[in-house]
């Protein structure tokens, strides 16, 4: 079989070791360590958030898939450094601040590394002006900002507010989820997207980079 | 006070609590504090809220002890006052429904995912619940209300510490999403696998909480009765929440909670009681509705 394909297949039934085996095989069979993370790794992690998003499977089987995609990005990592990263965009995310619920924001973070974005994940109980400091400092494109409290969810807004205020708006998009908040609450407030759940985070952001 | 396992065995409905959180809220609780801080700071507010759901007709009042458990605390470095935040919520709730309802200690999710899927032992989840039921036992709660969970092995892992530590009567609710392969809790547990594994794991009653308005609760205790036939707890919330501005908006009204309770109490649920969203008008309808057909 296509050694990719089984990286692919390996990757999906969450199997760490052997992903990070056909991984180190097909370095020494000389497949260019792009086409492995893009078609072993990122091709596999596609599958499993797209059989995540329509309930095929379930978070602990999306965990599970994401260990063994760190397995497979640890054997390619030296090699990333040697050829230069493949780099999709910076994202920065983070539970808004008051609230440290991070399993929804960890679950994007994993799909996002998945999709091959860089991720700066600043944790939980995040200020606005962390989020903007950062975002600055790492020239991101991309704030993700996450809430599970009703409480905690207008904080969202002051982030996009400030933004606005430095004169930001056009170089930093922002995009919000968690379980209260709705398409209809990211207009309210001005972010530029929501995400509804981990997969259609990835797709969102896919948007707001493309539209950049 | 009529033992309460008795008193559903012989077919009563019992009406439980509502919210808690949009409660504290009102009177003080601060963006980002966990409810529990108030176990320590604001005991009135605790003893406010008992009377409040007492008096709307309650038979059971919760201790507010939900994300008492250390290793839940530990995320607000509280896990130092674990026993001084448990008992305080069970007093508070004492002292103002002294016999007049039954108490539950609740205890909800630890919030940490468990080995292999993500990094805490099994163990540690264990000690973290037994340290916490020592206490609510020791306190005098009358049923361990294990609730909202989403991991069955953690839920099962709580239900156990309980029937290590007393005789006390343990209920245990998991939290449904409506996907449109059926209900399922995000840790991927149907309703089936919920009843097996609860069972087996002792508890004397179960069912749902949170996560739903009232029409899909009653789809889940549907689901509950072909699988189980120990008696069902539901507790729903007022919907699902809207947002109205910087508001947030629980459509499901007292009046249209309470008809379509009707619908649990023919399924024979034991125990009828609210979620988010619900308040003491809720419950007190609730109580009406129950009572007029019992």
């Amino acid at each position: 079989m296509d050694i990719l394909k089984e990286i692919s297949e390996n990757l999906e039934l969450g199997d760490f070791e052997k992903v990070s085996l056909l991984t180190k095989k097909a370095i020494e069979e000389k497949i260019p360590v792009e086409k492995i993370l893009k078609f072993g790794l990122i091709g596999g992690m596609d599958i499993v958030g797209e059989k995540y998003k329509t309930h095929q499977i379930f978070l602990p089987d999306v965990l599970m898939s994401a260990r063994a995609m760190h397995a497979g990005m640890d054997v390619l990592k030296p090699f990333f450094i040697r050829e230069g990263m493949p780099n999709s965009g910076k994202v920065i995310l983070g539970t808004i601040q008051g609230d440290l619920h991070d399993i929804g924001k960890n679950l994007v973070g994993i799909m996002l590394k998945g999709a091959g974005f860089e991720v700066i994940d600043l944790g939980t109980d995040v200020s606005p002006e962390k989020f903007i400091e950062t975002a600055k400092k790492e020239a991101a494109y991309i704030i993700g900002m996450s809430a599970l409290l009703t409480t905690t969810m207008p904080m969202m807004r002051k982030v996009v507010e400030l933004l606005k205020k430095e004169g930001l708006e056009d170089k930093v998009k922002t995009i919000i989820g968690g379980a209260p908040v709705s398409k209809d609450f990211a207009q309210s407030i001005g972010a530029d997207a929501y995400g509804y759940d981990s997969t259609d985070a990835v797709e969102s952001v896919r948007k707001l980079f493309n539209q950049a | 006070m009529t033992d309460l396992l008795k008193r559903i065995k012989d077919g009563e409905i019992l009406v439980a609590d509502g919210a808690a959180g949009t409660l504290l809220v009102e009177y003080g609780l601060k963006s980002g504090e966990p409810p529990e801080s108030f176990n320590l700071t604001r005991t009135d507010v605790l003893e406010k809220i008992a009377g409040l759901y007492l008096d709307s007709g309650a038979d059971i009042i919760q201790a507010n002890t939900f994300g008492a458990s250390s290793l839940r605390l530990s995320m607000h470095s509280l896990e130092d006052k674990t026993e001084m935040i448990n008992r305080n919520a069970v007093r508070a709730a004492r002292k103002v429904v002294k016999d007049r309802a039954y108490i539950y200690g609740s205890c909800g999710p630890t919030g940490k995912i468990l080995k292999p899927y993500g990094d805490t032992e099994p163990d540690q989840v264990y000690e973290s619940f037994l340290n916490q039921l020592e206490i609510l036992v020791d306190e005098g709660v009358d049923v361990i209300f294990v609730e909202t969970m989403t991991d069955l092995t953690e839920a099962t892992l709580a239900v156990k510490a309980a029937k290590a530590l007393s005789s006390v009567p343990v209920f245990a609710t998991m939290t449904f999403d409506h996907t449109p392969r059926g209900f399922y809790t995000f840790m991927g547990v149907s309703v089936e696998s919920a009843a097996r594994g609860l069972e087996g794991a002792g508890v004397d009653g179960l069912g749902s909480n949170c996560g739903n308005g009232i029409e899909n609760m009653i789809k889940i205790a549907e689901e509950y009765k072909k699988h189980t036939r120990l008696p069902l707890v539901i507790q729903s919330n007022a919907g699902i929440p809207k947002i109205d501005g910087d508001r947030i908006v629980y459509p499901e009204t007292p009046e249209f909670m309470s008809e379509k309770a009707k619908e649990l109490i023919s399924l024979d649920v034991s125990i009828i009681g609210g979620c988010c969203g619900t308040t003491p008008a809720h419950i007190r309808e609730i109580r009406r509705v129950v009572d007029s057909l019992s």
